[in-house]
């Protein structure tokens, strides 16, 4: 069962082979047996799953079921959802159960009918690449526990990689999508900005932040996605479009699919092993009838210094509503206002956390803004005019994900700027507000490797189109870890 | 460039983060560490480049000013720390 597609899940279901609750219970007993280990997630609460699963199966002997409905979701901790604790992986919400629901959960469980396991660990507010500034502890990669399962989605990554949940919910602002499925095997996409709507998902870098899906093939990240894009006007960013079927394309032939090569991702800086699997894989692509151009992103070895600006600008605007006033930790000694804020913060927010608001801070004051600031957004619209000019050249560009595979617990966890360069190939996505994907295509060693597929703007069926043709034809994406039977 | 103690200890106090001397150094190399990385924006010749602050090229969306929301004032106060009379609790500011 735990092996099976959405797909095969949602057939059981509507033929009454399985009930949402005995599928949700199955997961829900995974869980206990392997969270101790994984820390995958945060919080679980058996009683609210079975309770919407007993909903579900209610809908689905009603006649109503969608496509989706009664399978059971892991929903990354940053989305608000009613009833729920929603920590965003800080000390500063550790008190915090959300009054209501983001839309993104809204969406799944109220209008597709999916049943939520629970919510998943993450770094601290989305910051961090390894989960390792997660308040709640560092979630173990399911393929070597002594590893990381990338960040800052890592408890959503872990936990279907694991097989403790058949899908979840994941957020990107710089690679937190794209980056952990690449470490733990799964595919995962961050659609165009503007795409997935914003409202209750709790804001890191507003003009950045975007929500996706993390599944084990790209057939069930169509599905999901499905369930999660479409215009809000609760979020002043949401995209007024005509809704899409994400999966009207996966059988489309790749005949004539021109993939485009950015030579700055084929360069120095990227272990062998993961090159050698990207390789094997363009190699793949073009036995389906695909051929590759080499296309080039000359201001893309930039993206890092000005994600590093901008973000970080973004984040201590947006962090300043942790206060203690309305919500959240309290510190519980101070003697007036001024003091009861600073050591609320002091306390609250952990050690990466505090670095990129000092960063944002300093970047937004007086007399650094246009050296700092302004510069790295006029270096943002260089990366996107870099992207409009490849994809004159080609339908899809590709490359590795992560310049390496799993790194080990604490092996980066002292030194920034080495951690802030393992997204070094996925942040230019961000910047210029495209969809990226990431893929298995290979091992090094007995460590999964990703392959980064980006689109142009709306390009997400075709991408999930170019992702659904090569698992068709190979078989990485259903290597699962030992050791969790 | 690199920022001094000071500096720090300013920007920490900006942002309302109390930090000890001791962190205060110890943040003070770990940023100047990041600010080398960022620095490397300085060698390039962006002039007549527009910023981009946004991903996708529009306009805000206004709508019309009516009340969309009901009040659920008390479930937003519950989760606050302090609350008396539906008002939110801060230590005194006004002697």
């Amino acid at each position: 069962m735990i092996e099976k597609s959405l797909k095969e899940l949602s057939q059981a279901l509507a033929a009454k082979k399985i009930s949402s609750v005995e599928l949700t219970q199955l997961y829900l007993d995974r869980i206990s047996r392997f969270n101790p280990q994984l820390n995958a997630f945060i919080t679980v609460n058996g009683d609210k799953s079975l309770a919407a699963a007993r909903a579900a199966d209610q809908r689905i002997a009603r006649g109503e079921a969608g496509p989706l409905t009664g399978i059971p979701v892991a929903q990354k901790d940053i989305f608000c959802a009613e009833g729920w604790l929603t920590t965003c992986g800080s000390k500063m919400l550790s008190n915090f159960v959300s009054p209501y629901d983001a839309t993104v959960i809204e969406r799944m469980e109220r209008g597709a009918g999916l049943v939520s396991l629970g919510k998943t660990n993450m770094d601290e507010f989305a910051m961090g690449s390894s989960n390792e500034t997660s308040f709640y502890g560092p979630v173990r990669n399911p393929w070597d526990p002594e590893r990381v399962p990338g960040g800052s989605s890592g408890g959503s990554a872990a936990a279907v990689a694991a097989r403790l949940a058949p899908v979840a919910s994941g957020t990107d602002t710089g690679g937190s999508i794209r980056q952990p499925a690449s470490l733990c095997n799964l595919t995962g996409l961050k659609p165009t900005y503007g795409v997935v709507s914003r409202y209750g998902m709790i804001a890191f870098a507003s003009s950045l932040d975007q929500a996706g899906p993390m599944a084990r093939s790209a057939e069930d990240c169509a599905l999901l996605l499905n369930t999660m894009a479409g215009f809000d006007e609760r979020d002043s960013t949401s995209l007024d479009r005509p809704s899409e079927d994400y999966t009207r394309d996966l059988e489309r032939p790749l005949e004539g699919l021109r993939i485009g090569l950015p030579k700055e991702f084929f360069g120095d800086g990227c272990d062998p092993e993961v090159m050698a699997a990207v390789r094997a894989a363009i190699a793949e692509y073009e036995k389906l009838g695909a051929r590759t151009v080499e296309v080039s992103l000359p201001n893309s070895h930039l993206s890092v210094a000005a994600y590093y600006v901008i973000a970080p600008a973004e984040a201590s605007s947006n962090l300043s509503r942790f206060d203690g006033v309305r919500y959240g930790y309290r510190a519980p000694e101070y003697t007036d206002l001024a003091d009861m804020y600073s050591k609320t913060r002091a306390q609250g927010f952990g050690a990466e956390v505090k670095r990129r608001i000092l960063i944002g801070a300093y970047v937004l004051s007086h007399g650094y803004y246009d050296a700092y600031y302004l510069q790295a957004q006029r270096i943002r619209r260089l990366i996107a005019d870099d992207f409009a000019a490849a994809f004159k050249e080609c339908d899809v560009i590709l490359g590795p994900t992560s310049p390496g595979t799993a790194f080990k617990l604490g092996e980066k966890a002292a030194d920034p700027v080495q951690m802030y360069l393992s997204d070094i190939y996925t942040i230019a996505v961000n910047l210029a507000g495209l969809p990226g994907m990431s893929l298995p295509c290979g091992f090094a060693g007995s460590l999964p490797v990703g392959l980064q597929l980006i689109g142009n703007y709306f390009a997400e069926a075709r991408l999930l189109n170019v992702a659904h043709r090569y698992q068709q034809a190979t078989d990485w994406h259903r290597r699962a870890p030992a050791g969790l039977e | 460039m690199s920022l001094t103690l000071e500096q720090v200890q300013r920007i920490a106090h900006l942002a309302r983060i109390e930090v000890s001397e001791s962190e205060a150094r110890t943040t003070q190399g770990q940023l100047n560490g990041i600010f080398q990385l960022i620095e490397q924006m300085q060698a390039v010749d962006t002039r007549g480049v527009e910023p981009m602050a946004h991903a996708q090229d529009v306009s805000q969306r206004l709508r019309e000013d009516r009340v969309t929301e009901s009040d659920r004032r008390e479930a937003y106060q519950a989760v606050a720390p302090e609350t008396e009379a539906s008002l939110y609790l801060v230590p005194k500011v006004i002697e």
